[in-house]
């Protein structure tokens, strides 16, 4: 599972998706774990990063991820299979 | 190295070409202390969720209020609306500003003469007054706003065997020119049912008619109904003064103010809307000025002003109780309030403010509470920062009728705190307990044992 590779997102936590036309906003959080997401980082090393730099204990972060990739699901912007 | 406060990721869809044409501020600052005493320290000590009341709002509110009135018209009297909350400690804030005790039921009655407030500064409001409330409010000097002529001719009935005479007000409703008209509280006037009442009263010899009521309605947002209603009052009192010969004491213009909430389905805040004290002081206080009574008889003012003085003065704390992703994507959140303690949550849409530290990102959410119902719903749409359960919220300007139409439903009612005006906290009403709900149930005894 991955982001999708048309998917453009900015530092600052602006997204634009070219197939649809729309654009999100991220807030702090969701733009370092976006960008570790879309480095091809699994799961289990993006909450290992986020655990050493955040005062977060491992279950709710797994629940914050869980509905974060919950609504880039909803927005379309996941790739469940590889590419052909 | 110290950590970073973490906030929950959110991702939220920008909405291009829908400025907010009104400009107004979608960001606003957490409520982190109430009066000086830190939010986190009230839920930590006396539980969550939590009503909070300020009485240094309650004080401001009331001396507001005051000044609209008192600097237009020279003889004002406000009467505290039990009903809206009767908390002692709130009633007795209210009484030592100067305010008399409004009440509406042989309840709320022997409350206020219980708070200390003397007989003869009780207005006994309400279509329910048994025959045993009437005969305690004759004997004791109370005034009797009468609803109805089977109330009258109960009170004429008393006057036969009782040595003191009643001192009575009648209500009186009518057409204010506001939609909708309450007809249901006192005689009409456009109809001639209120001249009936008051030539029976005049005539019976043995009853003070001392003043005229009304209470147009709830949450009225036009000043110039109750000008209106004035007018027509005061006209009642000249006439009655030129048929009878015979001076009206007082004229009580009831409550029904609005206070700052806004309401559900209204285009505009209600903080933007409402108008202000000095706008109904100014249309009662022309009205009344102006009209056909003679100065050196002009009637006290009396205003049984609840909503407008309390609203803004209570709190009610939660907690997160849950987040959940709806199937449509929307954020529902899952606080430990209910509408079984927010019954205002029907027709208002309550501000809800974080109690901690939060970014300018927000998220649309509905907000849930506790209850399994389906109806239990305490914001429909509402923009909130991210929030994790644990985290606190506090809904605003919830101080009327909560306190009183409560309902005890799957848990217990919590308590409530009033914060001095030195910022002391004091519980004023204690958190039911699982004792104080049973104590009064019985089972019949062949229900006593069962096997399962």
């Amino acid at each position: 599972m991955k982001l999708k590779k048309k998917i453009a997102v900015s530092e600052t936590g602006f997204i634009f998706d070219p197939t649809t036309g729309d654009s999100f906003s991220l807030n702090p959080t969701a733009v370092e774990i976006l960008t570790l997401f879309k480095e091809g980082k699994t799961e289990k090393e993006i909450k290992k990063v986020i655990l050493e730099n955040y005062n977060i204990d491992e279950s709710t972060f797994e629940r914050s991820y869980l509905d974060f990739m919950a609504m880039l699901r909803l927005y379309n912007m996941l790739e469940e299979h590889e590419e052909k | 190295m110290e950590k970073k406060r973490f906030e929950r990721p959110i991702i939220k869809k920008l909405q291009t070409g829908m400025p907010n044409k009104f400009g107004m501020k979608t960001e606003y600052d957490p409520i982190t202390e109430i009066d000086g005493v830190p939010v986190k320290e009230l839920i930590a000590k006396y539980g969550s969720p939590l009503y909070v009341i300020s009485e240094k709002t309650i004080r401001e509110t009331c001396r507001e209020a005051n000044r609209a009135f008192s600097t237009r018209y020279p003889k004002v009297q406000f009467a505290w609306s039990y009903k809206t909350n009767y908390m002692n400690a709130v009633c007795n804030v209210f009484h030592s500003e100067g305010s008399w005790a409004e009440v509406v039921s042989g309840f709320e009655y022997d409350k206020a003469i219980a708070n200390g407030v003397p007989a003869s500064k009780i207005l006994f409001n309400g279509p329910d007054k048994s025959e045993k409330d009437l005969e305690k409010a004759i004997k004791h000097g109370s005034y009797i706003h009468i609803d109805h002529f089977d109330e009258l001719y109960t009170i004429i009935g008393l006057t036969a065997k009782m040595k003191e005479r009643p001192k009575v007000a009648i209500r009186v409703n009518m057409d204010c020119g506001i939609y909708p008209m309450w007809s249901r509280f006192g005689f009409n006037y456009e109809n001639g049912e209120a001249w009936e009442a008051i030539n029976r009263i005049m005539l019976s010899k043995k009853i003070d008619l001392v003043g005229l009521h009304s209470h147009i309605g709830t949450y009225i947002l036009a000043p110039y109904a109750y000008g209106t209603a004035a007018t027509k009052l005061a006209d009642l009192a000249a006439a009655i003064d030129k048929k009878y010969n015979h001076h009206i004491k007082y004229i009580d213009l009831g409550g029904g103010f609005a206070s700052k909430n806004t309401l559900k389905g209204a285009y505009l805040p209600g903080s933007d809307t409402c108008p202000t004290f000095d706008q109904y002081a100014d249309a009662i206080s022309s009205a009344l000025i102006n009209s056909q009574i003679n100065h050196e008889h002009l009637p006290v003012l009396i205003l049984e002003t609840g909503r407008a003085l309390i609203d803004d003065a209570g709190f009610l704390l939660g907690t997160v109780l849950a987040n959940k992703r709806l199937p449509e994507g929307k954020l529902a959140t899952i606080i430990d309030i209910g509408v079984n303690l927010l019954f205002t949550s029907f027709w208002y849409d309550h501000k809800i403010t974080p109690a901690q530290q939060f970014s300018h990102h927000t998220e649309d959410a509905i907000i849930y509470g506790p209850l399994c119902m389906n109806i239990d719903i305490i914001r429909e749409n509402v923009q909130l920062p991210p929030m994790k359960k644990g985290d606190n919220i506090i809904i605003s300007r919830i101080g009327a009728y909560n306190m009183t139409q409560w309902m005890q439903f799957i848990t217990l009612r919590p308590n409530i705190v009033m914060v001095d005006t030195k910022g002391k906290a004091h519980v004023i009403r204690g958190n039911e307990t699982a004792i104080s709900i049973n104590e009064n149930e019985k089972v019949p005894e062949h229900l006593t044992k069962f096997e399962l």
